[in-house]
């Protein structure tokens, strides 16, 4: 983890590119990610539900692909609480064959701004089978962690 | 069919608070693969500054999820799940929820819009601790989609 952090935030400049992550998910990852969510949506896990709602086959949570747009972040910082806040549009689905194979997310992203008290914007792109399944997908980054004292 | 425009303004906070446990951070940390020391380890926590355990940035999802089941659940809005998708979601960190966390939580519906045949329902979540301080505000604009042409 340690390797892929940006070594002082306060070196990062607009333009930047955060360490970039691949992911690949299986049904299993999307069962498992089911019962740690409680998102049972059966579009996740049954072909049959997905069919009926419109779609080739079961696709990933959006919420899924969030949870890795958000960790190719933190990975990047290495304290998650200096996160502010992260927005992304679900503008394409993950589909996910039932097979060893699934569904490849590539995940890349890059300091868009940089505010004069440190703070940092970073844009963050999602891909799968060659397409962006997200859009406008930004993670906005305190100096340092602001919420440290918290135990009392 | 239409939503129930009169739900704008609506509240529905959840009946039973939620407590943050260590083992399911960890368990949904590992469903995201995310192998963080700060989700896992209470010492690494403590040594980073926070009281225990902190959860990753879409944990409250849990909640959002578990918030908004009677909204969407109630036969008066006229929502078809089966036809709902996720159009957007953010996040506004107050501060990390934190293993030992007492949360409560309150849906919000801020809107609702009919565009291009297909509505849009606009709800947000405010998760607050125990002693009634604001910990994430979260937004999620969910679409239900028009009959098929």
């Amino acid at each position: 983890m340690s390797q892929h952090r940006c070594a002082e935030v306060g070196a990062v400049a607009e333009g930047d590119e955060l360490a970039p992550l691949q992911v690949r998910l299986t049904r299993a990852d999307l069962v498992r990610y089911a019962g740690a969510s409680g998102d049972f949506n059966p579009i996740h896990w049954s072909d049959r539900a997905a069919r009926a709602a419109g779609l080739p086959e079961v696709i990933a949570h959006g919420m899924l692909t969030m949870a890795l747009a958000t960790r190719l972040v933190t990975t990047w910082i290495g304290d998650p609480g200096a996160l502010m806040d992260c927005a992304v549009r679900f503008t394409r689905p993950v589909v996910v064959p039932d097979d060893t194979d699934g569904a490849l997310i590539e995940l890349s992203g890059k300091v868009t701004k940089r505010r004069d008290d440190g703070t940092l914007v970073v844009a963050i792109t999602a891909r799968a089978a060659g397409q962006t399944v997200l859009g406008n997908a930004t993670a906005t980054i305190a100096p340092s962690p602001p919420h440290k004292d918290i135990s009392g | 069919m239409a939503l129930d425009a009169s739900f704008v303004g609506r509240r529905y906070p959840a009946a039973a608070g939620y407590q943050v446990g260590r083992e399911k951070i960890r368990e949904f940390a590992e469903a995201i693969g995310d192998d963080n020391a700060l989700y896992r380890d209470p010492d690494a926590a403590r040594a980073a500054g926070y009281a225990d355990l902190i959860a990753p940035p879409t944990f409250a999802m849990i909640l959002f999820l578990r918030a908004q089941e009677e909204l969407i659940n109630d036969p008066k809005l006229g929502l078809d799940y089966r036809r709902m998708v996720h159009g957007s979601q953010s996040f506004t960190y107050h501060r990390p929820i934190t293993a030992g966390d007492e949360l409560s939580v309150t849906l919000h519906v801020d809107g609702i819009r009919t565009m291009g045949g297909n509505d849009m329902l606009t709800v947000r979540c405010e998760v607050t601790d125990s002693a009634g301080d604001p910990v994430t505000t979260a937004r999620a604009m969910l679409v239900v989609r028009g009959p098929d042409q």
